[in-house]
């Protein structure tokens, strides 16, 4: 087996090191090597989100990203939102509106929308749905999901929930 | 004491009569108007927060260090013969533990009638050797060092190929590629009679694509031995199906299985019993002493997964000129795969959707050289109805009739197949209320007359079962702070189970929603649960608990009455109400559950609670209907959903927060289905083009519609004690229809082939200006 690489990052917000091959994705060093299972492989090829991260606060899916490429840089995974005090904005608007069935679509929903309220704290409908749509969900339907993005927007400019 | 009484229980459009245990008094079902505090309200789910923060553990997250990844080895053709296999190249690769295939089969050869390894390979994706590896990177290189040699032999890829006079057999020993012969068969009345008696008769023919689950959660199982106790974890919707099965194909005692599953990616009805992956998995670990992984990746998932049947549907129907029905026909031909078993029931709304004296339906199922069909979130229902509502549109265009009318007309206050009336039926208020919201009566002031958009209105109704029935068991404990646990043998597929079960302990034990955990997903420590399919789980379990809370009360109440100082009042003089325990007769006499039960110290009461049986000589059933309206770009092909209304009446609504998604869900996965997608195969190779998520096409959030949910919400008190009944497949089956009519309402032709993709409407727009 070819080398291993020695890959440095600042994972939700702790300096981690690790070793991966060459050709493991990010998805399977998150997975495999990290046993932080949040971010889920869906496709396996770009195709559904399921597996999404911030990296360096750009949105990504971690499946077409290697492991080696995140030495240097900042990810955030669905694990590094909630902390002690509880639950994250956007993650308590998912469980309030419903924006979740068997969740497996969720922890991928949950990290592109903050990568879209991160930069645009106030998106339209129609913007929530164009910056949505590289994640499948096979079971809700998404209205809730639009929702639940709304709602976590409402909140975190400070106007408390929606009725 | 039990004892032995029959019931009729239907699933998925069968109904079959059951001998079961009672064991329970009667409890008096909550009536519609009884004053409920948690049953009802919008409730988001109790396990919300694991889904959420990533920290739900579904199958592909159980992971060890000493995990050992098994992958498979699969044919490239969709008809070959093994001719040679040599894995000892891959055996020598470094990180290789074991290789089995047809000339070195695993300890257990066979599994559900066949050996897990045949010669003969009856389609792409056949299994052809499977091996385990420590990692994914070693397992992939070593698969691709195993040597194979095929014969291609010749295929038939699809339902009219497999029809064709001189179809190749899918299966070299099959006779015929007919699956009965005889068909599935229902007659009432006659067809002469029916087609005497009409004025006018429309005959249709329509015709319906694969379409692939697409579970976002792939199939797959994980493996464990420790000693002789085996525990898999399977992403299912059935535990105890999982469990019985293993228990068959290793000839196992149930007693050294356990099954877990407490998060499933999605199943639509692709995920029950164990599989072949799930055996190899477990005899993996067997053989090597570590734990085993078998998940399937997207593209076997595509291959091997599963899809609802193909059908071609051939509808004659018959009316009088005031649009009463003379007959009802449908004929219908399924497509599954080679090892694929009779189809679903296509003929079952055609059946008793409308009242007809005289109705007749037959269905064949044909095989193909692809995997077999599964069950699919209404299964039949989905096809049948979009084949038996766009015939009935056509016949109310024949007959200048407003489509609502026709149904109206036809409307029956008994079912049709089984000659008995429903426990309740609220059609006739969910079409009001459908009409009402969507302006149906007032469409034609908004009809878009110029320009290339043409705006159009359909819609269609549904009939489903969902009314559950026993066997279903629950076991609710009082612990001695007054909180309760509630175990049932049941899963969550993401429909809400766990909320609702908890919601209706929570009722019945006049207790805060917070106070009570539910634990299901595992067969160990939980007593027999159904598994999650025919919209079955809700009418089948919540009753079993409210008869298991009223156990563990009884017993609670009888101590209170000790120390309340009236020992000798019997239990049913009592109530709960938010954590106490009150004297019904004088409610300022109460006692706190806290109270008891710290008297009692580490007493546990232990409820245990049984599913009644389903009342005798009448039919349970859901209803709804469903309204669209679309606009059809007459230019480029292209169909925009606006607005989707839909209405159920599925009894009492426990939790209107999921219900309501899971309404919305079912419109957009109908919506898949009617609109884009399709498994396609490529005809010359036989091989599939569509395998991946990018080439088949599901609905994204950028195509979701506005979907009006309502729910009649009156409950069902005679289907049984909580007055419920199932809501996850009523969604998704009137929805295709609904679109289709009102594609045809807005372009005046109609397609009678899914999905309606832009060329679909193209060249139905060119044909019909052809023939002016
Ligand atoms: S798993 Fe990465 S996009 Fe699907
Ligand atoms: S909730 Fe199941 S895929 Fe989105």
């Amino acid at each position: 087996m070819a080398d291993k690489v020695h890959v440095t990052t600042l994972l939700n917000g702790e300096s981690v090191e690790f070793l991966c091959a060459p050709s493991q994705t990010l998805l399977e060093c998150l997975r495999d090597i990290l046993g932080l299972t949040g971010a889920k492989n869906g496709c396996n090829d770009g195709n559904c989100g399921a597996c999404s991260v911030l990296l360096d606060g750009r949105l990504a899916n971690s499946c077409l990203v290697l492991g080696a490429e995140a030495d240097g840089r900042t990810v955030i995974t669905i694990e590094g939102l909630a902390d002690w005090a509880g639950l994250h904005p956007i993650q308590q608007s998912f469980v309030e509106e419903d924006g979740l069935q068997c969740g497996c679509c969720t922890p991928g929903m949950i990290i592109a929308a903050k990568a879209l309220l991160d930069r645009e704290p106030n998106p339209s409908d129609g913007r929530i749905r164009e910056w949505m749509a590289g994640n499948l969900c096979r079971c809700t339907g998404y209205e809730t999901i639009t929702r639940a993005v709304r709602r976590a927007a409402a909140h975190l400019n400070g106007e408390g929930a929606e009725g | 004491m039990p004892t032995i009484k029959k019931t009729k229980v239907e699933y998925e459009g069968r109904v079959e009569e059951r001998e079961v245990i009672v064991e329970e008094e009667y409890i008096e079902p909550w009536g519609a108007d009884a004053e409920l505090t948690v049953v009802g309200r919008p409730t988001p789910r109790v396990d919300g927060v694991p889904r959420v923060t990533g920290r739900a553990r579904y199958t592909h997250d159980a992971r060890w260090p000493d995990l050992l990844v098994g992958r498979f080895l699969r044919s490239p053709h969709p008809h070959a013969r093994l001719v040679r296999i040599d894995s000892r190249r891959a055996e020598a690769m470094p990180g290789v533990w074991l290789v089995w295939h047809r000339d070195q089969p695993p300890p257990v050869e066979r599994f559900e009638g066949r050996p897990l390894f045949t010669e003969e390979l009856p389609y792409e994706g056949a299994e052809v050797a499977f091996l385990v590896a420590e990692n994914e990177r070693i397992a992939e290189d070593a698969l691709a060092a195993i040597e194979v040699e095929y014969e291609e032999l010749a295929f038939a890829h699809d339902l009219d190929d497999a029809m064709a006079e001189d179809a190749p057999p899918t299966l070299l020993d099959d006779e015929s590629n007919l699956v009965d012969p005889e068909g599935d068969t229902y007659e009432r009345g006659s067809v002469e009679q029916g087609l005497q008696d009409a004025d006018v008769v429309v005959d249709l023919t329509f015709t319906t694509p694969r379409a692939a689950h697409c579970c976002l959660e792939t199939h797959g199982s994980v493996a464990r031995w420790e000693g002789d106790h085996l525990t898999v974890w399977h992403s299912t919707q059935g535990i105890n199906r999982c469990k019985g099965s293993l228990a068959d194909a290793l000839d196992m005692p149930m007693d050294e299985i356990r099954v877990i599953c407490e998060y499933v990616g999605g199943g639509f009805g692709s995920k029950f019993a164990a599989e072949n992956y799930t055996v190899l998995a477990a005899l993996a670990s067997k053989a090597t002493q570590h734990p085993v992984s078998a998940l399937l990746d997207r593209r076997e998932e595509h291959l091997v997964g599963g899809y609802r049947p193909s059908s071609r549907q051939r509808v004659r129907l018959g009316a009088k000129r005031d649009g009463t029905l003379t007959l009802i026909e449908h004929e219908a031909w399924i497509g599954t795969g080679a090892y694929g078993e009779s189809g679903p029931i296509v003929g079952g709304p055609a059946k008793d959707l409308y009242a007809s004296p005289n109705a007749r339906t037959a269905t064949w199922t044909v095989r193909a050289n692809t995997d077999a069909h599964r069950a699919f979130r209404a299964p039949g229902y989905v096809e049948g109805t979009f084949a038996l509502e766009g015939a009935m549109d056509a016949l109310a265009e024949e007959l200048d009739m407003d489509p609502l009318d026709l149904r109206l007309k036809n409307y029956t206050e008994q079912s049709p197949s089984r000659d008995t009336p429903y426990t309740d039926k609220r059609l006739r208020e969910a079409y009001e209320i459908g009409a009402e919201r969507m302006g149906w009566r007032s469409r034609e002031e908004r009809r878009a007359t110029s320009g290339v958009w043409k705006r159009g209105w359909g819609m269609a109704t549904q009939i489903w079962g969902g009314g559950g029935g026993p066997p279903a068991k629950a076991i609710v404990k009082l612990e001695s702070d007054g909180t309760a646990e509630v175990l049932l043998g049941v899963q969550d597929l993401g429909t809400g189970t766990k909320t609702v079960l908890a919601q209706v302990a929570a009722e019945e034990l006049g207790l805060p929603l917070d106070r009570v955990r539910v634990v299901i997903g595992d067969t160990q420590g939980t007593p027999y649960g159904p598994g999650s399919g025919g919209s079955v789980t809700l009418a089948s379990t919540t009753p079993a608990v409210r008869n298991a809370v009223h156990d563990a009360l009884r017993q609670l109440f009888g101590i209170a009455a000790y120390m309340l100082d009236m020992p000798d009042e019997a239990p049913d003089q009592f109530y709960t109400e938010q954590g106490e325990i009150v004297y019904r007769p004088d409610p300022t006499k109460r006692i706190s559950f806290v109270q008891v039960a710290a008297k009692v110290g580490n007493y546990m009461f232990v409820g245990t609670g049984a599913r009644g049986p389903n009342p005798d000589d009448a039919a349970i059933n859901t209803f709804g209907a469903h309204f669209a309206e679309v606009e059809v770009n007459t230019r480029t092909g292209q169909v925009r959903v606006n607005k989707v209304v839909a209405v159920h009446d599925i009894g009492r609504v426990v939790n209107p927060l999921t219900a309501t998604s899971q309404v919305i869900g079912g419109v957009n996965m109908a919506l898949g289905y009617v609109l884009m997608e399709e498994r396609v195969f490529n005809a010359r190779t036989g091989l599939q083009l569509t395998a991946n998520l990018e080439d088949y096409r599901l609905v994204t959030i950028a195509d979701a519609p506005v979907v009006d949910v309502a729910f009649v919400d009156v409950a069902d008190i005679q289907a049984n004690s909580v007055g419920s009944k199932g809501l996850g497949e009523p969604p998704i089956i009137p929805l295709a229809a609904a679109v289709a009519n009102a594609v045809a309402d807005a372009i005046g032709v109609r397609i009678t082939a899914l999905p309606i993709t832009p060329d679909r409407v193209l060249n139905a727009l060119r044909a019909e200006r052809e023939e002016q």
